[in-house]
């Protein structure tokens, strides 16, 4: 157990959207890279300010949508024109203009699939336990208070320096979180 | 913290957007979670008096369901001609309410109606159980419900598939999928609420069950990436989805060779018709909510006065088609159309004819007068009305055209019996003890989402008590001043330097100009905050920051902080 680190990272913890949003700008160009910026609700633009990369998720929905829609209108082809041949109200066994509704329909469901399980994914959920709940202060997070955590796996960290870091970014209060 | 009392007064204008602000009273982010969370906490006395009655109507359904299997269909007032009957039109109903949730929360969130965000929670609730009390009755109407398999492409002894050319089989995936999706909605919006249920929970079980639900969100801003992205795909799905719902719902009716049925205005007219009588609906919900949840000054009267709107433009639409439907009667020059049409205002079922021009045209009309539109009483009144003619809207498409068809000796009258009147009075006894399950134990308002349309959620917003700024226009800190701020003058500032993870050298005119004044207020930052160019190549933002320059002073700010705070 030696070498595993005793501590998650700092956690810091700002008043308002615009003190974390200028202080995410910092952290991104002192160039810290195991870090994360923590709000009640997505802060606009905050992205930009953190330097991350756009979401995978509507990847994963296109990919998933077109699935459920190819399932969708194949299932109807096999089960009306190969499997069990019947001819209703004298229409062609493939009547594809019929079949538009349950295309579309899979298309929807296995898009929205994808989105709500491919972003659970993406982002690791469910994960009942996470280090950061180990801070007291942390439970404001989903209610009024934005913090930034740098977490100790970083090449760039050292607890004192780091500290030192976030609290020139305007923190009102820097921790450490144990592991 | 003391409980937050809303201010009643009207104007209090949004700093940086210059418009009236749609949280009333400038509360902080802990006020109102505050707000929306305590009722949930310290459930109010009065709940179980609701409920009581409300398990008392539910109880009514398996007792009509059971007496329902035991005897047949035959036990409702169900004859020949007229085969569809109330559980059809009860079917059309509720899916209708359900529509506007996901209009609210779908078609709204694309249109970034940003007022949405008060009321969109408990619409979409609202959408999926209503969706549940409809999934009954084709389920039931089915006759054998132990065969209702059958109308899934289940293999089955027969080896037979379904028929994919039956707008009845559309529905089905078309009803499923939607509840499916708007449950999937309501639970990705939900987990950041959960996750502030968790964190504000007192009892371990609560704990668990909110921290169970909540899966552990912490408020990654790498997640909300993930999260706002799959948010904005699925109201995107969502919208087109409800369209095509209530446009196959309406195939199941306009597919068919009937007259009354057989028309091409159907789907426009069917989605109006649910939109209407969906935010009827949620009107009648949240009017009485808002006041027993003390929530008035997130649900504002500019909030009941655009659902109102949007109720006035979906029942003259409505009335539009009442009336072209007549005038295609007349000018189609089809005998079986036209008689039909003289039927049904003037035929036997004239009264439900009436009852529903009179519910659905006229009641509407009253919301042009504002003082109709922003009176909750009035609104409560007439969304009642809706209601009411809504549901006898698909009485008289469902019952009227189908009791005189082609050979007059197969003619007859549809009267309903106690058990088409009990079943019908179960499925509302679901719907209320649903919702009232849900207002005992999951957050009525969009937390996260109400947050962050509010002024103080935008990075460009200061506060005014934590920062007195030192620069010059701030002499005017305390005046009373609604001129706006004069333009500060870009500062002849060098060339940022470009940073690695931004690839565009230029920065936007915009954004420089509203991070120097961002940065003016914060002078250790001054350097760094000029970099915060990224974005500026999104239209929408630029033009967001645009309208941040002409931003009144922050002395104004302060006063709107002091009178929510006198107030509060």
């Amino acid at each position: 157990m030696g070498k595993r680190p005793k501590s998650f990272g700092l956690l810091a913890e700002y008043e308002t959207p615009h003190d974390l949003y200028h202080a995410c700008e910092q952290v991104r160009d002192a160039g810290y890279a195991a870090w994360d910026a923590y709000t009640p609700f997505p802060v606009h633009g905050l992205e930009k300010a953190m330097g991350l990369k756009a979401s995978l998720v509507p990847w994963i929905v296109c990919v998933m949508g077109f699935t459920g829609a190819a399932l969708g209108f194949l299932m109807q082809y096999w089960m009306a024109a190969v499997d069990y041949p019947l001819i209703i109200a004298a229409k062609p066994l493939n009547s594809y203009p019929a079949f538009v509704p349950i295309t579309f329909e899979p298309g929807i469901l296995f898009g929205s699939f994808g989105a709500v399980f491919g972003m659970l994914g993406l982002n690791k959920l469910p994960q009942l336990y996470h280090s950061l709940f180990n801070s007291k202060n942390f439970a404001r997070v989903t209610d009024d208070r934005f913090f930034i955590a740098i977490e100790a796996r970083d090449p760039r960290y050292h607890t004192d320096d780091t500290t030192k870091f976030l609290e020139e970014t305007g923190a009102v209060s820097v921790e450490e979180v144990e592991d | 913290m003391s409980h937050y009392i809303p201010p009643t007064h009207e104007t209090d204008p949004d700093p940086l957007q210059g418009r009236s602000a749609l949280i009333k009273g400038d509360p902080s982010f802990a006020e109102i979670t505050e707000a929306v969370a305590r009722p949930i906490e310290m459930p109010h006395k009065r709940w179980i008096l609701f409920f009581l009655p409300a398990l008392a109507l539910l109880s009514l359904l398996p007792i009509s369901l059971g007496w329902l299997f035991w005897e047949g269909i035959g036990v409702w007032g169900n004859n020949v001609p007229i085969g569809w009957g109330w559980p059809i039109i009860n079917f059309v109903f509720w899916v209708g309410i359900g529509h506007a949730g996901t209009l609210i929360s779908a078609v709204l969130f694309l249109f970034r109606q940003k007022w949405r965000t008060s009321i969109n929670r408990g619409a979409e609730a609202m959408t999926i159980f209503a969706v549940i009390c409809a999934l009954i009755f084709p389920g039931v109407h089915v006759g054998r419900v132990w065969a209702a398999y059958w109308l899934g492409p289940v293999p089955n002894q027969m080896d037979m598939w379904v028929n994919f050319r039956s707008p009845l089989l559309w529905d089905v995936f078309a009803v499923s999928t939607y509840f499916t999706v708007s449950t999937l909605f309501w639970y990705v919006g939900l987990i950041p609420d959960l996750a502030t249920m968790r964190d504000r929970s007192k009892t371990t079980i609560r704990k668990m069950a909110y921290g169970f639900l909540a899966m552990g969100w912490r408020g990654s801003h790498r997640h909300w990436v993930n999260y706002e992205s799959a948010y904005l795909l699925l109201a995107a799905m969502a919208t087109p989805l409800v369209l095509s719902v209530h446009s196959i719902v309406s195939f199941d009716f306009a597919v068919s060779n009937l007259p009354g049925w057989h028309t091409t205005i159907f789907p426009p007219y069917f989605v109006a018709g649910a939109i209407f009588s969906g935010f009827g609906m949620v009107l009648t919900l949240m009017i009485p909510l808002r006041v027993w949840f003390k929530l008035e000054h997130i649900i504002t009267i500019k909030h009941l006065e655009n659902m109102a709107k949007i109720i006035l433009l979906t029942g003259s639409i409505v009335g539009y088609a009442y009336s072209l439907e007549f005038f295609i009667a007349w000018y189609s020059g089809n005998e079986y159309e036209a008689f039909l049409f003289q039927n049904r205002a003037f035929g036997p079922y004239a009264w439900g004819y009436w009852i529903m021009m009179s519910c659905n045209v006229i009641t509407p009309q009253f919301i042009w007068f504002k003082k109709v539109r922003t009176n909750p009483k009035i609104l409560f009144v007439l969304s009642i009305f809706v209601n009411i003619g809504m549901w006898f809207e698909r009485f008289v498409i469902v019952v009227s055209s189908l009791h005189h068809d082609f050979l007059p000796s197969s003619w007859d009258y549809f009267s309903p019996t106690f058990w088409d009147v009990s079943l019908f009075l179960g499925s509302f006894g679901l719907f209320f003890t649903l919702f009232l399950l849900f207002l005992r134990y999951l957050p009525l308002i969009a937390i996260a989402e109400v947050k962050s349309v509010m002024p103080r959620a935008n990075p460009h917003w200061v506060d005014p008590d934590k920062k007195p700024s030192t620069r010059d226009h701030d002499a005017s800190h305390g005046e009373v001043s609604t001129k706006p701020e004069p333009e500060p003058e870009p500062e002849p500032e060098p060339e940022p330097e470009p940073s690695k993870d931004e690839p565009e050298p230029e920065p936007s005119k915009d954004e420089d100009e509203a991070s120097d004044e961002d940065a003016g207020e914060d002078t250790p930052v001054a350097e760094e905050s000029s970099e915060d160019n990224a974005d500026a190549d999104e239209p929408e933002k630029a033009e967001q920051d645009e309208k941040l320059l002409f931003s009144p002073p922050p002395s104004e700010k302060t006063d709107a902080k002091k009178d929510g705070k006198d107030n509060g």
